[in-house]
């Protein structure tokens, strides 16, 4: 069959079915919920998960819903994988309620930073993944290493601190924010972002509905065997902030009282 | 063997942050007995780096430079802390650095830290101690590997002056095509405004200013005190200011020397991403919003006679004190 087409046929042929399916993978970290009380455990090395509740970490919800966009409006597929223990697993089935085609389950627990990227790396490569799709950073360690290791260790291009994504073909358009502005950025796959609001706004995250969440539970969650527990960084042990001092109230028609507090006390202006 | 620090520039001018984490990268090269060699990229007068403790700088001067990218940057710190045989490299938290530090990480097969505030220890194994839980607690990290990326907080260690004589070298790193797999086709950045990171007063504000209309008297204070803008997270979501500005946990970090806060009731997911400013100031009709227990000082009383007074007062102080 395939002999009777010219290899530029061939060529042109398999380019444009690559881009009819565009393949989507999105890192999914299982984190506390921001109104969480961080408390530790054995001897302050370990968190406190003693009612605490667990959610998609929320840079990554908002990556999965703009990958959510590539699917139905490009017809990409969209995998989410997450490292972590059964523990996890509610995480990543939520994932696939709103609508993510497959989900990966790496079953180590995450230690450090580059362990993460290291197994994700392999998901992806194995995967054959155009766009990889992780957060700025999870509000646990915040750690902000995780994308940018992966991408290295891949070989993909990589944005962090990404607003704004757009594909056509093998060429991507991306507005990343930095530190007092932004700067719109042309790049080509595979590519890897960290992403955070912006990519969609708030109001366009999705709730699983009902029929969503039916669906989900055909949908397969696959687990993976890790790799290795090489770490290069291990969190031994946590402090919470020293309580903090009263408040200075200060009156309202006593603003002076404010300006001299923050000039001489503070030394803040 | 001597410990490197990536020292930012902006525009050929070292950025403040630079200095801090010179004099960061000082206080490790004291504990571990070595100098401190600098790397700046486009950057002009470099001398200044000698008071904060730097032995060397390499200057690196590249045209194909002149916009940051993360990739190509990385090559140029990995070539230079190659060249010096350094184990621990020292990079500053700003957007861009934070970008580049994992690629960097790999390149040197190191094992990175982020958010470090304190100095490490480095008699039993190599710890350090960094924000986690977005500053609701600490954690001592160690690191195993055999060289050491460390990311500074900013304004956690401060400027620390120690004189020394500082030599300059020209550093040409070998850059290739595939260090530029990204290409910056524009950027939009606001220069007459200080940037929320690189600022020391920082002047937010929330719901409570009713609608955009109002903000007229929050950038009229942040003007007076030469300060960034910020706001909450409902503020930037209803569009009444841009996403850059939104600030706490899921939005951008604040650790200045001055947070003002007006009309913002004090969320934890709030307090979280502002916590590590030194000085808080809330403003906020209600005495039970919860601002008032993270805050250092507190006016109880309506925005919108509290802060038009503030900004005249402020102008007042200003004209007195210069
Ligand atoms: C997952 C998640 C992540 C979040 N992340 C963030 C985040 O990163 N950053 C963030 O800010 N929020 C975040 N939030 C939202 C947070 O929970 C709060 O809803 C938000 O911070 C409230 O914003 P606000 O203080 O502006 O508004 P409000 O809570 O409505 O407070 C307005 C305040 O203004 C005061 N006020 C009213 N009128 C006046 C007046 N005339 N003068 C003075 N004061 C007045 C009121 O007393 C009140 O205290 C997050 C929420 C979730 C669920
Ligand atoms: N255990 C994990 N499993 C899957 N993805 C992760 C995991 N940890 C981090 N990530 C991804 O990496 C991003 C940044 O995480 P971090 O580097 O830990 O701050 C997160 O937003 C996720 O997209």
């Amino acid at each position: 069959m395939h002999s009777i087409l010219e290899p530029k046929l061939l060529y042109l042929f398999y380019n444009t079915l690559k881009i009819d399916v565009m393949k989507i993978l999105v890192c999914i970290s299982h984190v506390p919920d921001t109104t969480s009380k961080i408390n530790f455990v054995d001897n302050d090395t370990k968190f406190d998960t003693n009612g605490v509740q667990f959610v998609i970490n929320p840079n990554d919800e908002f990556g999965l819903t703009r990958a959510m966009w590539f699917k139905e409006k490009q017809n990409a597929t969209v995998d989410v994988v997450t490292v972590g223990g059964k523990d996890t697993e509610p995480t990543i089935r939520k994932c696939l309620a709103i609508g993510a085609d497959t989900a990966y389950r790496v079953d180590t627990e995450p230690l450090d930073g580059f362990q993460v990227a290291k197994e994700l790396a392999k998901v992806a490569k194995d995967g054959e993944y155009d766009l990889v799709i992780a957060g700025r950073e999870s509000i646990d360690y915040n750690g902000g290493m995780v994308p940018g290791m992966l991408a290295k260790l891949i070989g993909a291009n990589f944005i962090n601190t990404c607003v704004s994504l757009e594909i056509e073909g093998e060429t991507a358009t991306a507005v990343r924010e930095m530190d007092g502005g932004k700067e719109t950025i042309k790049t080509t796959l595979p590519l890897v972002i960290g992403g955070q609001k912006g990519l969609v706004e708030e109001s366009d995250l999705k709730i699983p509905n009902m029929r969503g969440i039916m669906m989900a539970r055909k949908k397969p969650l696959n687990v993976i065997e890790p790799l290795s527990s090489e770490i290069h960084t291990e969190a031994k042990s946590f402090r919470k902030p020293e309580p903090k001092s009263e408040v200075t109230l200060i009156d309202a028609d006593n603003l002076d009282k404010l300006i001299d507090l923050l000039h001489n006390e503070a030394k803040a202006i | 063997m001597s410990i490197l620090v990536y020292t930012e520039s902006e525009n050929g001018k070292l950025k403040k942050a630079a200095y801090e984490v010179a004099s960061y990268a000082k206080g490790i090269a004291d504990l571990m007995g070595t100098s401190v060699t600098a790397v700046t990229v486009n950057a002009e007068n470099v001398e200044e780096l000698g008071q904060y403790g730097v032995d060397k700088v390499l200057k690196v001067s590249n045209d194909k430079l002149s916009k940051f990218n993360a990739d190509a940057y990385a090559e140029v710190i990995t070539q230079a802390a190659k060249k010096e045989g350094s184990k621990v490299v020292i990079i500053s938290q700003s957007a861009n650095a934070k970008y580049m530090a994992p690629l960097l990480a790999v390149d040197l097969e190191a094992g990175y830290v982020s958010n470090a505030v304190k100095l490490p220890t480095v008699d039993e194994g190599f710890n350090v101690e960094r924000t986690a839980f977005t500053n609701k607690a600490f954690s001592i990290t160690s690191i195993s590997t055999d060289v050491k990326v460390l990311g500074l907080s900013s304004n956690s260690y401060g400027l620390k002056e120690n004189e020394s004589s500082l030599t300059q070298e020209e550093f040409s790193p070998e850059l290739t095509d595939e260090n530029f797999g990204i290409t910056v086709e524009s950027v939009d950045k606001n220069k007459d405004k200080v940037s929320i990171a690189d600022a020391e007063v920082v002047v937010s504000a929330g719901r409570g200013m009713k609608g955009p209309e109002n903000w007229g008297m929050i950038e009229e204070l942040a003007e007076v005190l030469n300060a960034a803008t910020a706001c909450s997270k409902p503020v930037s979501d209803m569009g009444w200011r841009p996403h850059g500005e939104h600030v706490g946990q899921t939005g951008k970090p604040v650790a200045t020397n001055l947070y003002i806060a007006i009309g913002i009731s004090g969320a934890i997911q709030h307090l979280a991403g502002i916590s590590a400013s030194k000085n808080k100031v809330v403003i906020n009709t209600d005495p039970e919003a919860p601002f008032f227990k993270a805050a250092d000082y507190g006016v109880v009383g309506d925005a919108f006679e509290v802060v038009p007074q503030l900004i005249e007062k402020l102008k007042e102080f200003k004209a007195n004190n210069s």
